[in-house]
């Protein structure tokens, strides 16, 4: 278990200096995220057009991984459209909780930095909230995501 | 030879942490190819080799049922079943055996007076009084009751050092305070609360008071009697004995004027389908096959407790705690929550670099196992304006070695963060 292979620097920057830590105006999507387990909240607020996300920010308080999954996810999907991330986000999933780990770190980008995360089992939420959240604010289902 | 050697010191008159340390097995592990330091007993304390092996030895040979058949198996587990509870009485020094109810632990017994004495009594326009420092146990199966009964709950707020104050209290003590439910100890902050002053003043409003013991029980000294509370609610698996195993005291006056809790088996005397005739104290609040092999570990655990002097425990554990607190002021960028005079065993703190969960992955890296994040107490995080802590808490067995062990863990945090 190598703690530089959890808190690589792209991670440790975008923890202390989250990339789109703002409300985008105009927004017309929001979710809030939750993880019962340490009490940080996230909130997410988007622009949808059509089917790509034309802009995205968030506010929230959070440890490290968490910020820094937020702001690193902020910065891929933008641009992106709904089939582009939910694909992004299978395989950020697949990368943190198989066993075998990501077959394809190359097409996460930067994201490939949480790689690390998978051998830290308690901190997968940490790093799946702000991913959550994001699905929350895409879906029609009220209410708060919640890691558990 | 006529020399007659002089008697070995018994274990009371001695405490000595490094033999007490041989007696946790738990302790004597690796994680990540680090030596364990166990800094969270506050959670769920380690257990000595006499409790699982009381344990192992139920089920290796006194294992049967209780209360019922008439072969000696059952009889033998009967007799040490019934042994635990007389060591529980014993150790919180109830005046009855019949005033000890085994639970499966802390939140079962508060769910229970609840339920059972709560549903039975409280009324639309009655308040239920708790502080800002409960644990969600304490909190919760009190909400529940409210919304069932229409009564009050009102809350005691907390200084900004943790503390509950005479004054604070009796602000929101009233007529129609009906039943106080209080943290003996806190969990988050370590405070101990002056519950035998709160008691006085409840009782003069004709309130029942009922402590929350959890953190209690293994750090500073239980008398119910002494105490004059109502009901006194713990955990064994807080004072180094087995988990779902706990127990409820209740003054037998209360206990015997309330309905059962649950129905079933062993709380009943006789059933027809017209009507029930339920069993004596304790048994009615005991329904189904309780945790046998639980209790009888939960008798050994205060054996092996009270074969020390408590008062020597607990001195042990308080020179290990203001240790800790000298040396985590002393390191720069952290800030204790929690400062209460003559705080035991939990020390919550926050460091300006690093979320609590962070600080707690990279202490886990070096062996250091503490706790992070709002400790079951989410109001105590709001009342500080916080979302979690890392918190470090003290057993018996805890040195200043291991306080030593944390900050060097913390200076990798620093180096990682800083």
């Amino acid at each position: 278990m190598d703690l530089r292979e959890l808190y690589q620097e792209v991670i440790l920057d975008h923890g202390k200096n989250p990339r789109n830590h703002r409300f985008p105006e105009p927004h017309n999507r929001e979710g809030r995220g939750y993880n019962p387990l340490c009490g940080d909240k996230v909130t997410l607020r988007l622009q949808l057009d059509g089917d790509t996300i034309t802009d995205v920010g968030f506010v929230g308080q959070g440890c490290a991984i968490s910020q820094a999954s937020c702001s690193t996810m902020t910065q891929a999907i933008k641009g992106k459209t709904l089939p582009e991330v939910e694909e992004l986000f299978s395989k950020f999933h697949t990368m943190l909780t198989s066993d075998e780990g990501s077959d394809d770190l190359e097409a996460l980008g930067k994201l490939a930095v949480f790689a690390g995360v998978r051998e830290f089992p308690m901190r997968v939420k940490c790093a799946t909230l702000g991913w959550h959240t994001l699905n929350q604010a895409l879906g029609d289902a009220g209410g708060e995501a919640t890691t558990e | 030879m006529s020399e007659v050697s002089p008697a070995t010191p018994s274990r009371r008159e001695l405490f000595d942490v490094q033999s007490v340390r041989e007696d946790f097995p738990a302790l004597h592990q690796e994680v990540h190819a680090k030596p364990l330091v166990y800094l969270d007993s506050a959670a769920t304390s380690l257990k000595p080799q006499a409790v699982i092996d009381a344990v192992a030895d139920v089920y290796a040979r006194d294992c049967a049922n209780i209360h019922r058949a008439v072969h000696l198996l059952s009889q033998r587990a009967t007799a040490r079943f019934e042994e635990a509870r007389e060591k529980v009485r014993s150790f919180v020094n109830a005046a009855k055996k019949s005033e000890v109810v085994f639970t499966r632990g802390t939140t079962d017994a508060i769910n229970l007076v609840a339920q059972s004495w709560g549903r039975a009594y409280l009324r639309e326009g009655d308040e239920v009084l708790v502080t800002e420092l409960e644990h969600h146990s304490n909190i919760v199966p009190w909400q529940i009751l409210c919304q069932q009964t229409g009564a009050t709950l009102v809350v005691v707020p907390i200084t900004d050092r943790g503390e509950v104050l005479r004054e604070a209290f009796e602000q929101e003590l009233s007529d129609r305070t009906r039943l106080v439910a209080l943290a003996h100890v806190s969990n988050a902050l370590g405070t101990v609360l002056p519950v035998a002053e709160l008691i006085a003043l409840a009782h003069d409003r004709g309130a029942v008071v009922l402590l929350d013991g959890a953190q209690a029980v293994s750090h500073v000294d239980v008398d119910v009697q002494a105490l004059d509370c109502d009901f006194y609610a713990f955990s064994g698996h807080k004072l180094y004995g087995p988990t779902g195993i706990g127990a409820l005291y209740g003054k037998e006056r209360l206990l015997e004027s309330m309905p059962p809790y649950q129905g079933g088996g062993d709380m009943i005397r006789s059933v027809t389908f017209e009507e029930t005739t339920y069993n004596d104290l304790p048994y009615k609040f005991e329904a189904g096959t309780p945790n046998i092999a639980g209790a009888i570990g939960l008798g050994a655990a205060i054996d092996y407790f009270t074969s020390f002097d408590p008062q020597a425990v607990h001195a042990h554990e308080n020179t290990v705690l203001r240790y800790a607190t000298e040396a985590l002021e002393a390191v720069s960028g952290v800030r204790l929550i929690g400062t209460a005079p003559g705080k035991v065993s939990a020390l919550s703190f926050l460091m300006d670099v690093a979320h609590p969960h962070d600080i707690g992955t990279i202490v886990d890296s070096a062996g250091v196992a503490i706790r992070t994040g709002h400790h079951c107490a989410q109001p105590v995080m709001e009342h500080f304006g916080i979302a979690a802590t890392a918190r470090l808490s003290l057993g018996m067995y805890n040195t200043t070695d291991d306080v030593d062990a944390l900050l060097d863990a913390l200076r990798k945090v620093q180096e990682i963060f800083g």
